[in-house]
């Protein structure tokens, strides 16, 4: 096995791993700092894939910033077992049941699409998600879907302040 | 040598160069604890600590393993892991900085050129703030999981400090960021030991003085040192703490100013440039450790500045403590931006 298998696999089972910890922790705390360990590990599976900027961006944003706010709001609520209503091991059941059944159906979609077939996840190789080239094709071929998103961002922060403002 | 598609010796040398670094600026931090305390002495006009060994130069020894040897008391309700884990993560944070700062130029030792810096990725900056971003969990979990209402207010106010003086922190960045066009701070420093180039902070002096406050609120400095005010929250996130975990919260602060110095040495003074000296002239061996003295030089003044500023400007309140950082740097960052950004695009025009 080369470096690169050996890394993938541990990144997918830790991925796999925490993302099954966030939904098993009986703590909402808890939750939330497994999936700050499933973000690190998404990251470690951008840099196999050569996308840095890719990966240093998710961390920054969504484990530096957007969980540290759920944190905040979780630690300031707290919630505990045994105050938080359980839902009844059939609702459960269903649940699981139900989220197979999707997971199934993506997984075969997945497989059958024909843009899918034969292809391979270029690892550590190709120079598309490095930050120069990136940038470089953010500002000249998708400008406009670049800037509309930066329109929808300054609308998003508008209608916070606004909500803020409010009481 | 290659096993396992591995390159084992690059592996073994990069190791050895990370456990000097880090093993350095432990040193360095137990050496700042007793620099803190003497330089406090000197502004007030008193002897500081001068028993232990010469000048007291083995008091952090003393101090360390009085630390050490102190009872361990984990509180009854507290979440035992996360409450272990807390000052671990502090510590890691401020460690993994390192990685990125390029120390000096190259040494060749046995045929071997090696670079004394762990990794020269192409976006370290990006890096180090990522870092500085996650500093913030060590702070939280640990007051969330003491379980104490002063521990859980001091975490919520060191980690929206935090949040707040990142922002502006990284808007003063982008105006360096475009006059390099780089984020790998290796590059950084060459552009600035190129012979015609002054150092950033010549280009940059509102850039640093915005980059200089934030680093002060992200290390919990005073007068930002909200999250430690002993005259509202008793002690702080750490309250709950005793013995070697707490020795490991005081200690990261002293790693994180470390480190920052060392950032802002790079990104603004140069880094491991000696001024007014063409360091190709020397032997590569020679110019290299000259470097290191250098950077270490400048990370000495400014973690001195640090101490100067602890010792004569008292705490803020937290909104003004809020204000500054929203009301002011953010404002001055942007308009720092926005010049710099004319500046360079009217001198490309010319």
């Amino acid at each position: 096995m080369s470096t690169i298998e050996i890394l993938f696999f541990f990144l997918s089972a830790l991925a796999v791993f925490s993302a099954i910890m966030v939904l098993v922790s009986k703590n909402p705390v808890h939750s939330v700092l497994w999936l700050i360990a499933v973000f690190f590990a998404i990251s470690g599976h951008y840099v196999l894939l050569n996308a840095q900027f890719l990966a240093i961006v998710n961390l920054i944003v969504y484990a530096g910033a957007i969980m540290v706010l759920f944190l905040f709001v979780i630690m300031l609520m707290n919630l505990n077992s045994e105050t938080e209503p359980q839902k009844h091991i059939w609702m459960k059941l269903a649940g699981v049941i139900s989220g197979g059944c999707f997971l199934m159906m993506l997984i075969s979609l997945v497989r059958q699409a024909v843009e899918m077939g034969g292809r391979k996840a270029m690892m550590a190789e190709g120079d598309t998600g490095l930050i120069k080239n990136l940038g470089k094709v953010l500002f000249s071929e998708y400008v406009v879907p670049f800037e509309i998103t930066s329109v929808l961002f300054l609308s998003a922060m508008v209608g916070a302040v606004v909500i803020g403002k409010k009481n | 040598m290659t096993l396992l598609a591995i390159d084992w010796i690059l592996l073994i040398e990069k190791l050895i160069l990370i456990a000097i670094i880090v093993f350095a600026s432990l040193g360095i931090a137990l050496y700042t604890t007793f620099a803190e305390r003497k330089v406090a002495a000197i502004l007030q006009d008193r002897p500081g600590p001068n028993r232990a060994g010469p000048f007291g130069l083995f008091q952090p020894f003393a101090d360390g393993l009085k630390l050490i040897m102190k009872e361990e008391i984990i509180p009854n309700t507290a979440n035992k892991f996360l409450f272990v884990l807390g000052p671990g993560l502090a510590m890691t944070a401020a460690l993994m900085t390192c990685a990125v700062i390029p120390w000096s130029s190259q040494v060749h030792i046995f045929d071997r050129t090696i670079d004394l810096q762990v990794a020269d990725i192409n976006i370290g900056i990006l890096y180090v703030f990522g870092v500085v971003s996650m500093g913030v969990y060590g702070i939280m979990i640990g007051g969330w999981a003491s379980n104490n209402k002063f521990s859980l207010m001091a975490a919520l106010r060191g980690a929206s400090q935090a949040i707040s003086y990142e922002l502006a922190m990284g808007l003063s960045l982008i105006a360096v960021l475009m006059l390099s066009g780089s984020l790998s701070l290796k590059t950084i420093v060459d552009q600035q030991m190129a012979p015609g180039h002054l150092w950033n902070v010549a280009y940059q002096p509102l850039g640093f003085l915005i980059f200089f406050i934030c680093a002060l609120a992200e290390c919990n400095r005073t007068p930002f040192d909200l999250p430690e005010a002993e005259n509202e929250l008793n002690f702080g996130y750490h309250q709950e703490y005793s013995s070697m975990k707490l020795g490991f919260y005081l200690f990261s602060e002293y790693v994180n100013m470390i480190m920052s110095s060392a950032i802002m040495a790079s990104l603004f003074f140069g880094g491991f440039d000696i001024p007014f000296l063409d360091e190709s002239t020397l032997a590569p061996n020679l110019a290299a450790g000259l470097g290191v003295l250098a950077l270490l030089v400048k990370i000495v003044i400014f973690i001195f500045v640090f101490m100067w500023i602890r010792w004569t400007v008292p705490r803020f309140r937290y909104d003004q403590l809020m204000n500054l950082g929203w009301k002011k740097m953010i404002p001055l960052a942007l308009v720092n931006m926005l010049i710099t950004g004319a500046v360079i695009l009217w001198l490309q025009g010319k």
